[in-house]
């Protein structure tokens, strides 16, 4: 705490840490990918690519679950403000969808890392991912087991694109381990 | 190989494998379970919204139903069922041709009959 010149009031100054420089980086990418997802035409609403989840999977990867838990809420919450979805049905979906994602990937760092990469977490997280957003939209947004009948359609989307971003995820972290610099360029 | 699609592959794990096959599976077994529900098994032909006859829908066969202005008659089709002729003057019903989903309805609104398909756990849309 420091006095303010002006006033006399008193100033709150928080301390802030370079892990919280980099939460901040690595959630201003989640972000950005968010927005420029937003723009993407989609033939059904909810079917999404998940680039953001991209950085998260680097994230867990490098700086462990906290910093990925950090990094995916930040982005739903940012995110949903910047597309104009905060408190919106979407929004809650979104979250919902982040929040099992994030259990599960949290289960699956027990895995051996040997024999599972990211495109096994990223799978695995995109199948909580359309499980979490089913649970929202079954017990409150369409209380009707009609929104099963989407099921197919989302656990494809789910197994292609997780298995599209994991790799991706995997090369990105393949050049950033051969060269340790270079993540202040990617993140 | 090509060497682009090489180091794709280079970034798999033994295990990723075995997920990626977990879940096909669980996509492919989800397709069956939850789309057969949108079929038809029986259609429902109502006369001033009162049942007069309810047709499975596993067989060819032709049904004649007496309204105030005529006979309409329903014709049925494994998986499918249509009006085949109506009495009324504009024929939005017949020209509704084959209905084959569960929820579909023709209407004979001068004849005052119906046609309906229904299946189990049939909707008649679902909106988000």
């Amino acid at each position: 705490m420091t006095r303010s010149p002006i006033d006399g009031a008193s100033v709150l100054t928080l301390a802030v840490t370079p892990d919280d420089h980099r939460i901040a980086r690595y959630a201003a990418a989640a972000i950005a990918l968010t927005v420029a997802e937003a723009a993407i035409p989609s033939p059904l609403p909810g079917v999404k690519p998940g680039l953001a989840n991209i950085v998260v999977l680097m994230v867990l990867e490098r700086h462990g679950w906290r910093d990925a838990a950090w990094v995916s809420l930040l982005r739903v919450v940012a995110g949903s403000l910047l597309v104009g979805q905060f408190l919106a049905p979407g929004f809650f979906l979104s979250l919902c969808g982040a929040l099992c994602s994030l259990l599960v990937l949290g289960v699956a760092q027990g895995l051996p890392r040997r024999f599972f990469g990211p495109v096994s977490c990223s799978i695995l997280a995109a199948f909580a991912h359309i499980g979490g957003q089913l649970l929202v939209a079954r017990l409150w947004l369409v209380p009707h087991d009609g929104v099963f009948y989407l099921v197919p359609l989302f656990a494809t989307a789910a197994l292609i694109f997780g298995i599209v971003n994991g790799l991706v995820a995997a090369r990105l972290l393949r050049q950033l381990d051969s060269k340790p610099d270079a993540e202040g360029v990617i993140a | 190989m090509n060497p682009s699609v090489s180091l794709w592959l280079s970034l798999m794990r033994p295990g990723d494998w075995i997920v990626t096959a977990l879940g096909l599976m669980l996509a492919g077994v989800s397709y069956p379970l939850l789309w057969h529900g949108g079929a038809a098994d029986r259609a429902v032909v109502r006369r001033d919204g009162a049942v007069v006859a309810e047709l499975p829908l596993n067989a060819a066969r032709r049904l004649s139903v007496p309204g105030p202005i005529g006979a309409t008659v329903i014709e049925t089709a494994p998986g499918r069922a249509r009006v085949a002729s109506d009495p009324g003057p504009r024929q939005y019903c017949v020209k509704q041709g084959w209905l084959s989903q569960a929820g579909a309805i023709a209407i004979c609104a001068p004849n005052h009959i119906s046609l309906s398909l229904a299946g189990s756990g049939s909707h008649d849309s679902i909106a988000y």
